[in-house]
């Protein structure tokens, strides 16, 4: 099942698929980590589509929701 | 002379590494963005000396943000560069290396971080990744200064490398890479690391942000009084008190040098917050009554800060700061504003766009007093318990909420979203932690004292020269009908664009009721910074913007003494 990563939940771990956006952005995603292939695992959601946090690799990211529903993740299930 | 730049990604410690590496003192803190100008250095090397850079750190090269695009630029100047990188992190890190090697530049790598990487169970094997970098690679330990000596002695080894690959295929072969170089041990999660979660879900981290800032305050208050009365207190009333009374003597009251040195005697005694003499209250305001709460918040926070709270109280707190037209990382220029608004205004650095600083700095340098001003105005309104301090907190932070929507309409522009790394928490280093106090105490004696004793003479030879009195004549309508404050009170507001604690401590001697004080105190926060702030404002701002922005202070401050008169 593909959901982005604002859909997830807490907790759960995903490969991503794909980084929707402008050149500009999905370079600072895979920057980060965020890149086509990486595993994540979702840390945290704030309420009110607050800010979202997910670990990928050893690093933990924050991002704020609308960025995180534009990266897809794959999801067991 | 060789220039070597230290490049990397934020937080890896390159700012550890440069002060190693040069002796220069450098903050160091754990969070990203914390070198945000560029810091210069002098290094041996061998017998020549050279030029070390700390270059703000970048997670690419190329045009995405202004930080990158700095970095880039500054990538031309350098010689040599060395590529420090976490060790916990390889694979995010190694994307910007591979970037560095295919710019042309020598390299050699700092695998920083070493003995954290090893605590998580990541084993790393050195000769096949300098193997397959092509460029020397040395482990380090970069606060313990472990592998330094080895960093320098290579360095002349630093040579271009060069990994040609498609764009589309980056992510593969640093992944391919990481797999032949690393292992990765499972292991158990840490303490450190349950609670960094805790501190990050709402449920559990809004608690706990609130628990944190009670105990930082009663922390910062404990250290701070405790400070006072048992050390500074004596040290004034029992060594230094016999000095200037046996000097009073000797110059006779009512005397020019006597006026400026001791200044008035406050029922035939020397007082310490009311005489306003050089050697009286120009020493015990910044010593005994300031420096105290300094040492103590720059404790707390420097704890706060090197143990990695910040950014998740950034993001806890984002939802609503951006319901208000900020962005949750401006919570760090706010709280290092509450030190010193000075580093408050740097600290706006961290946020992505001119405006979003513009309107942090703004905002900090108007409502968030700073703590030399806080220590002055606890001593003054504390007797009053509650009564007293909580209408100056509550109208601050109102203020701060309802300038923060005018600013959203005022100066309208996007609120970049959040997209921030969050660091682990670190166990403080405790040696890294007092030398980071120590130079910031040190920094507000050398830089603060000197001021204060510039306001207290300009104070004195205001009054000789009759300015003060003349000006309180004629601002006397509105001080007295607007904000209901004597006409004396406009000594205080005058000093107050020098020295905010001295400005506070002027109002002592005026017998002013609780009302009268706390409405001369959030007069004097947000009225105008002091000149040392505006100052910075103005290099980071410019003339055009700051201009505008001293209108809205004056016609803010006026406004909201004006209503405080007609409330309380």
């Amino acid at each position: 099942m593909i959901v982005s990563l604002a859909e997830m939940a807490p907790g759960q771990t995903g490969m991503v698929v794909s980084l929707e956006g402008g050149h500009g952005r999905m370079r600072r995603l895979a920057a980060m980590g965020l890149h086509r292939g990486a595993a994540v695992t979702k840390t945290s959601t704030q309420p009110f589509r607050g800010p979202i946090s997910v670990q990928v690799g050893n690093t933990e990211v924050a991002m704020g929701f609308g960025l995180a529903r534009r990266v897809m993740v794959e999801v067991p299930g | 002379m060789k220039r070597i730049l230290l490049m990397g990604n934020p937080n890896v410690g390159k700012s550890v590494v440069f002060s190693r590496l040069t002796g220069v003192d450098v903050i160091v803190s754990n969070y990203p963005g914390t070198t945000v100008e560029f810091i210069k250095g002098r290094m041996k090397l061998g017998d020549e000396a050279a030029e070390l850079i700390d270059v703000p750190g970048t997670y690419t090269l190329g045009p995405t943000t202004s930080a990158e695009q700095v970095a880039t630029d500054m990538m031309a100047e350098g010689d040599v560069i060395i590529n420090v990188v976490d060790a916990t992190n390889l694979e995010r890190n190694l994307n910007l290396t591979l970037q560095l090697l295919n710019a042309g530049k020598p390299v050699i790598v700092a695998l920083n971080m070493w003995d954290s990487a090893q605590h998580k169970g990541i084993q790393i094997d050195l000769v096949k990744l300098e193997k397959r970098l092509g460029v020397p690679v040395v482990a380090t330990v970069a606060p313990s200064g472990e592998g330094i000596s080895q960093l320098v002695a290579r360095l002349d080894e630093a040579t271009t490398g060069s990994i040609p690959f498609d764009e589309e295929q980056r992510w593969s072969v640093l992944g391919g890479i990481v797999e032949e170089v690393q292992t990765v041990t499972r292991r158990h999660h840490t303490f450190l690391e349950r609670l960094a979660d805790l501190s990050l879900k709402p449920e559990t981290g809004i608690p706990l942000a609130i628990v944190a800032g009670l105990v930082a305050f009663a922390l910062i208050r404990l250290i701070g009084e405790g400070l006072i009365g048992l050390v500074f207190d004596p040290l004034f009333d029992h060594l230094w008190l016999p000095v200037v009374s046996g000097l009073s003597a000797i110059l006779q009251p009512g005397t020019f040098w006597h006026e400026l040195l001791i200044g008035r005697l406050i029922d035939a005694q020397i007082d310490w917050v009311e005489s306003m003499g050089l050697l009286t209250t120009g020493l015990y305001v910044p010593l005994a009554m300031v420096l105290p709460y300094i040492f103590a918040f720059y404790l707390v926070l420097g704890l706060v800060e090197d143990i990695g709270y910040l950014p998740r109280l950034g993001v806890l707190v984002d939802t609503i700061m951006h319901r208000l037209g900020m962005h949750g990382l401006s919570v760090i220029p706010m709280l290092l504003g509450l030190g010193c608004n000075i580093p408050g205004v740097l600290a706006t650095r961290i946020l992505e766009t001119r405006r979003q600083r513009f309107r942090a700095a703004l905002l900090m340098s108007i409502c968030v007093p700073c703590m030399a001003q806080l220590a002055v105005i606890v001593a003054l309104l504390g007797p009053y318990g509650v009564r007293g301090l909580a209408p100056l907190f509550v109208m601050l932070a109102v203020l701060w909420a309802v300038l923060s929507l005018g600013f959203k309409y005022l100066l309208p522009g996007e609120t970049p979203e959040m997209f921030t790394e969050i660091p682990p928490y670190r166990t403080p280093y405790l040696p890294a932690v007092a030398q980071k106090l120590w130079m910031r105490v040190r920094q507000f004696i050398r830089e603060a004292v000197p001021f204060v004793l510039l306001g207290v003479g300009l104070v004195n030879i205001l009054y000789v020269l009759n300015v003060i009195q003349v000006l309180g004549r004629w601002l006397e309508p509105v001080l007295t009908s607007v904000l209901g404050l004597p006409p004396e009170a406009v000594g205080a507001l005058l000093i107050g664009f020098l020295r905010k604690d001295v400005a506070v401590g002027m109002l002592a001697p005026l017998g002013l009721s609780v009302k009268q004080l706390i409405i001369a105190c959030v007069m004097l926060t947000i009225y105008f910074p002091c000149v040392a702030t505006f100052a910075v404002l103005l290099r980071e701002f410019g003339l055009r913007r700051m201009a505008k922005a001293a209108l809205l202070m004056t016609v803010v401050a006026l406004g909201v003494g004006g209503l405080l008169n007609l409330i309380l």
